[in-house]
This record gives structure tokens, C-alpha cells and sequence, in this order.
């Protein structure tokens, strides 16, 4: 076996007592960057990389791929105590993640959260060993039919997560993919919904202006609001014995969810386009589809947390793939990887695997070793977070603010943003009263800017022909997919509505 | 509730009408043979939200949604109270961060929430909101080089000499 | 507030004095972190170039303050353009541009802005434009790829950065040059482009040589035509768009310029500044390495530069809206 030689010869890299010592620092730096909200792979990976200079290429990628992993554990931090997702990965870890750690429970949300990246991590990184040649042709047969019809299906696995209120829900859908719309017309390149001229419109309403206002300032505000401010602390605890349990409950309650984010994650994640945030969103619809008690979902299942976060950390490994096979970054942060490679004098690409073995196994072999020591240093700061949970609710709610105002600017580096996120949240305070879910508008914010252009490119391709989205053998199976299943919670409305008339008449 | 839900839905209206009207600087048609224009894609969706709002308004009139039926008031007068006080301090300290940068603004409302709303202790109050800006400016400053904005000159003597000491 | 600021001040002061003692009074530098603003968005080419030397910079000491990266691609750079016209702190602004610093203005010119009034700083090199085809299309030459688009009759599909970006520039002038009727897909990026060439999802493209020499080593894509004034030494054997008698080049230009309102001072540091980055062994080595052609300029000369160019693209874009 080739493969396994080169690998243990990266496990030996990776293991040398720098590189340990780099992937330590890395992870704790990843984790705590990743837990703050605004802040998250990117910065930490784009920030760091001149400091990657002063050691060898192979130390450097290592490095910067402990930073990488450490972030993605750390988005789960922030989403489930504070309620803020740190980035629009960590998004679908809010659903289930903040009502447990409401409920007393953070400990288990936590331990969880870690445990399933460590799982979806280390799956993604076996399929990642065994085929990332072969799959790498996977994502190139992607063309923007196939990724258009892949958001159709992420919006499909979404269908049930509104509220009871069917115009609100559609509404805030709406909202969002409106907004995601707004600053620049990609496809004919003029500027597009620049409210009121406002230079700041241009760039566009980022993903975490929309986010960090409704959860950070509209939540907080709704929170303080209902509670009338009596709410001190959580009443969690925790020990060592704690751990445990939750270990124990985490496996017992979350295994499903573990296992579809782990392979649907790294799926959709190897897709340049497509990336951690739409894998980490479908696995949880997945996973709350097939639950067996779908209710349970939003209310604080740990599945529901297992989901998202097995996904993300899956898809962030996955999307690598496209990166060293073939030069193409999956997301932002695996942009900036590939631009210090270059840096470093490596060409990402189809040859870099027979051209640089060394490299490649010795970054194989370093997810190997940051996957396991991000968990051991994630877990082992669980208490310092539960510690913050635990202090009165009037000094951790101005901190919230400040940390929402702060993220708001750090996003985007600009004062307009941080404006527009304070509007989103005073009316997202009062959108909520009136019981319109947000939640849509805060996913179709992400996914509206992959899904619009896509959908356009492959009309001009087809010139005009919607069938396009039928008569491709990808596309159209995961079209069909994705009807159906949009259809499917109709069929059932339509259905109580019947018999719930038969039942008025009789 | 009742008055408010209506109120709620004329200014989402008044949104997805404006947001259409923005929409047809660009073509809002289907081009033959091209699909879609720039402006089709926000101007539709914002048609639908603009059904959505007149449903929203139709169940109004039925009343058969919960804001529609409910006699509670919107905000009581400690509702009022808190998104005056805390509200109104966030706007403040945003304000603030383009005359004392955003770590002068921020220390004046973490004071301001620990020491008036939070009612804690004075060495509290303070010792919060005077170690929260250094935390923040040598994690943000220092160690991650994210510039934070720094408000009118007049804070440049401070922020130079610290400069100093981290670069 | 002011009185912990004040108590900071003082204390911090002292250990100032020590630093600043060893320091001898020099010329102008700058005293705050140098807002390096990058007209593109993370990840693409530009960005890329903009922390290379951002990185030489820091690995070489050259700053006594760090320079500190600031995406802004928002409408074609419209933002990044809006950014330094309107920054309080010339001094300490300075900007990472593309073609986009001429095309951008002339596209949008109620954003106000004049680039006469920029400061010239450095031209680190000139990006070079290629026309590539997947491998399995097997055309080989220019004639043939001319006879394959006319061929298809209009179902001819390429893919670039944009409407008005330079590739579809380039793109234009090959429609009028020779009459040929293409079908044009709009991408995000360079790379995204790339990725569907060689996935074959669409049948050509009009890249720069970084973007696809990942591609090109592995064979999977072939150039046929350069739109350099002369043949690309990493390609000695594509010939130009010249030699197949059209008076004709384009280059991506990769230069620095400062805010409007410059100091002279400043500006004269941030000159020398990136001439020393321009002479390092590393620039040198990135320009081999990504087939960038250098094209050192002086300030004046760069003023000159940016005339001749705002011209040629006004008509570059007056033929695009025909």
C-alpha cells in the first residue's frame, strides 16, 4: 500500500516536536478567534499567514491548518453560549445548540459540538486519504446547473423550519434572498439596490451584519425584554464525572446526526461554490427530517447539534480537496491557503500530488494530528465557557454588545455595517414580538448569493431553456430530489386541511 | 399587539415597494435567450413579500393570527423603559465610536450598563469596562492586526504611544 | 474614561520615551497601521498579490507600523475607490489596484471619482492575458479555434470575470476583430473560471497565466494566443495576438497608489518603500513564477500611464456597448 506508507510518513511529519507545538498554539489561537463572533477562519488564517514565513512551508500549511480547525471548532462556541453563530457555518449549531444551553444543558451542547467535529472531522479526513484523486473529477463535473439545483435542495431540507405563520415565513425567506441581492449585479456587472445611494450598499448586507444583528442585538433585546431582566445565571455545572455523561448522552442521543453530517458535509463540501455552510444547513435538515421525533428539533436536540457541526468541520476538510487537487478553493479561508502556497512556492493543482508528495501527506497527516488535539484543548476549555455562562445576566448581556458591535466592524471594517446592524436588530426585536421566524431570512441571506448567479449562469448556458435544470444527468436528479421533497409538506397540509374540514362538516 | 401587527405589515409593504421600485434600474423582464435581467430576481421575490404582507393584512382582518387577536399592549412601560435605556445606550455607544474610538465608547457603556442598569458594585463597574477596551485592543491591535476605529484626532497622542508598544 | 486613557497615557509614555530615544529622527513614516486596501475581494488574484507584499514587507521589517490588509471589491472596486477618496488619513491609505482603478470610474461616473487625483506610488509589474481551450476539444492553434467558434454559429460559450472586467475587454475586441458571436457566463473570480474550463462546462477562456498554470502543468488545458507585446518567456511557443497582425495588447496592471491628498512625504516613502519590495528576491521570483511582465514606472511616468489608459478604455468600453 503506497497510500499508507506516505501516510505515516506525514504522521511522522506532523508529529515532530515544532509541528506539535505549532498545531497547539494554531488550535487554541483557531478556537478562540472562531468563538468570537465576526471573527473567523479567514481572518485568523489571512492574519497569520506572514508570521508563516519564519518556519518551512511544511510547518507553515500545518500551522495554518491547526488555525483552520481550531476556528471551526470554535464557530460552535459562540452559537451556543452566547446565541451569536461566529460565522454562517456555525448558523444551524444555533437552532438547537442555544435552546440547551437555555435550558441548563450547555455542558452537553458543548461536549457534543466538540465530539462531533472531532467525528466529522476524522471521517472526512479517512475518505479524504482514500480518494481525494477520484473525487476531485466529482466537483469538476459541477457546473452552475448542478450547484443551483443543490441549493434548491438545501432550501427544500429547510421547508419545515419556519413558524406556524405560512406568509411570515415566506416573507422572511424573501427578505433574505433580497438582501443577499443587494450592492452588485455579478452577471452585468452594474451596481444593484444601493438603498438611497449609500456607498456602504456596494459591498453588499454581509451574511454577519444580518446575523450578529437579529441573534446578538434582537435576541438579547427580546430576552431582556420577557424576562424583565430576572434571568441571572444558568444553572450550569461542571466536573469531570459531567463530561462524561455528556460523552455518554452524546453518543447515545446524537450518533444519527454525527453520521449524516459527517458524509453529507464532506460531500458539499468538496464542491468548489458550495462549501461548509449549505452542507452544514442540508445535514441538519437531513437529520431533523429523519428524526424520529422531528418536533424535538429547534427545542434542543443534541442531535441537532451533532448535525451541523459534524458537517462543517467535515466539509471544511473537504474542502481541501479542490484546493490541493486542483487549485480551486472551496471557501474564503482554503483561498487564502492557496494563495500561501503560492507564496511559498508550491503550484496547487492536478500535480501537486505526484509533484510534492511530501507536502501533501505532511498536511494529510497534520489533520490526523490538529483534528485530535483540537478536541482535547476544546473540551478542556469547555468549563472556562460554562464559567462565563454562569456569571450575572447583567454583566454578560453588555458584554454581548459590545462583542455584537465589535464583530459587526470587524467583518466588514466599516462603520455603515455596523449601523445597519444595529437597525436589524431594534427590528428584528420587533419582528419577533410579532412572531415572524427570522431564522429563513438568515439562511437565505447565505445561500441567495450562490444560488442567484448559478441559477443565471445556467440560463445563459441554455440560452434562455429552464430545462437545463432537468435534461442534466446531476442537476436534474437533484432537482427532482428537491421538488419533491418542497412538495412533500405540502401534500401533508393540504391533507389535515381536508380531513380537518370533514371533520368541521361531520 | 392588534394596532402594532398592522403597522408591522404597512412598513414591510412600504419595504418591498421601495425595493421593487430600486430593482427596475435594471431589467426586471426575461431577456430572450439569456434569462433572467439584473433587476428580475430582487424585484419579483420583493412582489412576493408584498403578497405575503397583504395576506399578513388579510389574516389581520380575520383575525386569525395570535398578534392579531391579543389585547397586550406592544411594550408595557417596563418594555419602554428597557429598550430605551438599553437600546438607546447601544445607540449612543455606536455613535460615540467615531468622536473616542471604539474602545473610549465601549468603556462608557460597559460603565454605563454595569455601574446605572446593572446596579454592581463601583470597583466592578469599573474594573470591567477599563480592562475590557485593553483586552480588546491587544487582541484585535496586537495580535490579529484588525485596525478598530480609532474616533477624531484628538485620541491620536494615546493611540500613537501604544502603537509604540505593540509594534 | 479620559482618566484611565490618561493614567495608560502616562504609563505607557515612559516606556515610549525608551523606544523613541534609539529611533533616530528620520524622514516621514508612518505613525499608525497603514490601511493596505485591496480592490478585490479575499482569495483572488489580486488579493494574493496584495498579501504577497504585504508579506515581504513584514518578513523584511521594512514598516515601522504593520501594513494592514482591507478588502473592499464591492461594485468592481467602486468601494475601495469611494474608501480612499473619502479617508480622513491620507497619509496612512494607500491602495492595491487593477484595471478596475481605470474601467471602474468611466462604468459609474456618479460615484465621483477622479483618479487624476490619486497618488502615484509604484507599478509592480503588468498581468499578462492568455487564451485558453480545454484539452479535449483538440484544437492546437488560433485559426482553428477561429473556425470553431464560427462554426458553432452563437453556441459558442466562454466564461470571465464579469461585463466590463478586463477578460470580457479582451473578449470584445476578439468579436469585432473577427466577427465571431459568443455566448459570455459571468464568474465571481479567476479561479472559478478556471476550475469550469477545465470541467469543461464552458469551452474557453481569456485568463491570466497564474490562474490557469495549475492546469496547463497537469495539460489539461491548452493556450493558443497571447495578448502580450511580446512572447511570454513561461510560454515560448504560444505566438501573439500580434504576430497574427492585430495591433493589439491588454496587461492587468498591478500597482499601488496612495489616497488623494498625499503628503509629499508620505508619498515618497511609500515609493521607496515598494521599490525596495520590488527589488527583493522574492518579487522577483513571484513575477517569474506567475508570468507577470515588469514594467517599473516613476511617479510621473505613472501619471502619463494612467492618461494613456483612462483613453483606451474609454474606447475598449465604448466598443463593448455597441
Amino acid at each position: 500500500m503506497e497510500i499508507l506508507e506516505l501516510l505515516s510518513h506525514g504522521l511522522f511529519l506532523a508529529i515532530q516536536p515544532m509541528n506539535i507545538a505549532l498545531i497547539v498554539v494554531g488550535v487554541t489561537l483557531g478556537l478562540f478567534i472562531g468563538a468570537m463572533p465576526g471573527l473567523g477562519s479567514v481572518n485568523g488564517v489571512a492574519i497569520l499567514l506572514p508570521i508563516t514565513f519564519l518556519v518551512p512551508p511544511a510547518s507553515a500549511i500545518i500551522f495554518l491548518a491547526a488555525i483552520y480547525y481550531g476556528a471551526m471548532y470554535g464557530g460552535a462556541i459562540s452559537s451556543i453560549t452566547l446565541g451569536i453563530p461566529g460565522a454562517s457555518t456555525a448558523v444551524a449549531t444555533t437552532f438547537d445548540g442555544r435552546p440547551l444551553a437555555l435550558k441548563g444543558r450547555a455542558s452537553l451542547a458543548l461536549v457534543t459540538a466538540a465530539i462531533a467535529s472531532f467525528v466529522g472531522g476524522t471521517v472526512s479526513i479517512l475518505l479524504f486519504t482514500a480518494f481525494a484523486p477520484p473525487l476531485a473529477h466529482v466537483a469538476l463535473s459541477f457546473g452552475p446547473p448542478e450547484i443551483f439545483a443543490l441549493m434548491l435542495l438545501a432550501f427544500a431540507t429547510f421547508v419545515g423550519l419556519g413558524g406556524d405563520d405560512i406568509p411570515k415565513t415566506v416573507l422572511s425567506i424573501c427578505l433574505g434572498l433580497v438582501f443577499a441581492s443587494v450592492g452588485f449585479d455579478q452577471i452585468s456587472g452594474a451596481p444593484r439596490l444601493v438603498f438611497f445611494g449609500i456607498s456602504g450598499f456596494l459591498h453588499g448586507i454581509n451574511f454577519l451584519v444580518l446575523a450578529i444583528g437579529v441573534y446578538g442585538i434582537g435576541e438579547m433585546l427580546w430576552t431582556l425584554d420577557t424576562t424583565r431582566g430576572k434571568i441571572t445565571s444558568t444553572e450550569a455545572r461542571m466536573t469531570f464525572a459531567g463530561i462524561v455523561a455528556d460523552t455518554r448522552e452524546c453518543f447515545a442521543k446524537a450518533w444519527k446526526g454525527m453520521s449524516i453530517g459527517s458524509f453529507l458535509g464532506f460531500f458539499v463540501g468538496i464542491l468548489p461554490a458550495a462549501g461548509a455552510t449549505p452542507g452544514s444547513l442540508m445535514s441538519y435538515g437531513v437529520a431533523k427530517m429523519t428524526g424520529r421525533d422531528p418536533d424535538s428539533y429547534g427545542r434542543g436536540n443534541p442531535d441537532g447539534v451533532a448535525a451541523p457541526e459534524a458537517a462543517n468541520n467535515s466539509a471544511s476538510t473537504g474542502a481541501m480537496l479542490p484546493m490541493l487537487t486542483l487549485g480551486i478553493p472551496g471557501s474564503p479561508t482554503t483561498a487564502i491557503l492557496l494563495g500561501g502556497m503560492v507564496i511559498w512556492g508550491l503550484t496547487p493543482g492536478p500535480r501537486l500530488f505526484t509533484d510534492q508528495p511530501e507536502f501533501v501527506w505532511g498536511l494529510i497527516g497534520s489533520f490526523y494530528v490538529s483534528n485530535f488535539f483540537a478536541l482535547v484543548i476544546n473540551l478542556s476549555f469547555i468549563p472556562l465557557f460554562i464559567w462565563m455562562l454562569r456569571m450575572p445576566f447583567t454583566i454578560l448581556a453588555p458584554m454581548i454588545f459590545v462583542l455584537s458591535v465589535v464583530g459587526g466592524y470587524a467583518a466588514t471594517n466599516d462603520m455603515h455595517d455596523v449601523w445597519l446592524m444595529l437597525i436589524f436588530g431594534i427590528s428584528a426585536f420587533f419582528l419577533r414580538k410579532f412572531d415572524y421566524p427570522l431564522a429563513p431570512a438568515v439562511l437565505a441571506i447565505v445561500l441567495g448569493p450562490i444560488a442567484e448567479p448559478t441559477l443565471r449562469q445556467s440560463l445563459l448556458l441554455s440560452s434562455g431553456d429552464p430545462s437545463i435544470f432537468f435534461t442534466r444527468p446531476i442537476a436534474g436528479t437533484i432537482t427532482v430530489i428537491a421538488i419533491i421533497l418542497i412538495l412533500l409538506p405540502l401534500v401533508g397540509v393540504i391533507r389535515r386541511k381536508l380531513r380537518g374540514t370533514n371533520k368541521a362538516s361531520a | 399587539m392588534r394596532l402594532g401587527e398592522i403597522v408591522t405589515a404597512a412598513v414591510l409593504a412600504a419595504l418591498s415597494i421601495y425595493m421593487m421600485w430600486k430593482s427596475t434600474d435594471l431589467n426586471i423582464g426575461y431577456v430572450a435567450g439569456k434569462g433572467p435581467g439584473g433587476g428580475a430576481w430582487p424585484f419579483w421575490l420583493s412582489a412576493i413579500m408584498l403578497v405575503c404582507t397583504i395576506v399578513i393584512a388579510f389574516n389581520w382582518a380575520r383575525r386569525t393570527s395570535p398578534p392579531s387577536r391579543s389585547t397586550e399592549p406592544v411594550l408595557d412601560a417596563d418594555g419602554r423603559r428597557m429598550l430605551l435605556q438599553v437600546g438607546g445606550g447601544i445607540f449612543v455607544f455606536v455613535a460615540l465610536i467615531n468622536v473616542i474610538s471604539i474602545y473610549g465608547a465601549m468603556a462608557l457603556f460597559l460603565f454605563y450598563y454595569l455601574w446605572f442598569l446593572g446596579r454592581h458594585a463601583l470597583w466592578l463597574a469599573l474594573t470591567i469596562s477599563i480592562a475590557t477596551p485593553i483586552a480588546f485592543f491587544f487582541f484585535f491591535e496586537a495580535l490579529m492586526r484588525i485596525t478598530l476605529p480609532k474616533g477624531m484626532s484628538f485620541t491620536d497622542p494615546v493611540f500613537n504611544v501604544l502603537y509604540d508598544i505593540i509594534y | 474614561m479620559a482618566k484611565h486613557f490618561n493614567i495608560l497615557a502616562g504609563m505607557a509614555g515612559a516606556v515610549a520615551l525608551g523606544v523613541m530615544a534609539v529611533t533616530p529622527a528620520a524622514a516621514w513614516e508612518p505613525t499608525k497601521p497603514v490601511d493596505f486596501v485591496i480592490m478585490a475581494g479575499a482569495g483572488g488574484g489580486a488579493d494574493q498579490i496584495a498579501r504577497f507584499l504585504q508579506s515581504v514587507a513584514e518578513k523584511k521589517d521594512l514598516t515601522s507600523r504593520p501594513l494592514v490588509p482591507n478588502n473592499k471589491g464591492g461594485g468592481s472596486g467602486a468601494e475601495a475607490l469611494i474608501a480612499l477618496n473619502t479617508t480622513n488619513d491620507p497619509d496612512h491609505t494607500i491602495l492595491v489596484t487593477l484595471n478596475s482603478f481605470f474601467t471602474t470610474p468611466l462604468r459609474q461616473p456618479d460615484l465621483g471619482v477622479d483618479i487624476t487625483t490619486f497618488t502615484p506610488v509604484a507599478m509592480m509589474g503588468v498581468d499578462p492575458f492568455v487564451l485558453w481551450v480545454h484539452k479535449d476539444s483538440g484544437i492546437t492553434t488560433f485559426e482553428q479555434w477561429l473556425e470553431t467558434v464560427k462554426a458553432a454559429n452563437g453556441e459558442y460559450v466562454m466564461g470571465g470575470t464579469g461585463t466590463g472586467q478586463e477578460d470580457s475587454l479582451v473578449i470584445t475586441f476578439l468579436k469585432d476583430a473577427y466577427g465571431l458571436d459568443i455566448k459570455y457566463i459571468p464568474y465571481d473570480g479567476g479561479g472559478a473560471v478556471a476550475k469550469d474550463l477545465a470541467g469543461q462546462q464552458i469551452m474557453a477562456t481569456v485568463n491570466n497565466p497564474a490562474e490557469a498554470k495549475g492546469f496547463y502543468e497537469a495539460g489539461d488545458v491548452v493556450p493558443l494566443v497571447a495578448f502580450s507585446d511580446e512572447r511570454l518567456p513561461a510560454f515560448p511557443d504560444v505566438p501573439t495576438i500580434k504576430e497574427k497582425g492585430q495591433d493589439f495588447s491588454y496587461y492587468n496592471q498591478r500597482a499601488v497608489v496612495g489616497a488623494p491628498g498625499q503628503s509629499a512625504e508620505a508619498a515618497e516613502y511609500y515609493q521607496n518603500l515598494f521599490k525596495t519590495i520590488y527589488d527583493s528576491e522574492e518579487w522577483q521570483g513571484y513575477m517569474t513564477s506567475e508570468s507577470l511582465s515588469p514594467l517599473w514606472m516613476s511617479p510621473d511616468e505613472q501619471k502619463e500611464y494612467w492618461a494613456l489608459q483612462v483613453e483606451r478604455h474609454k474606447e475598449l468600453l465604448a466598443n463593448m456597448e455597441e
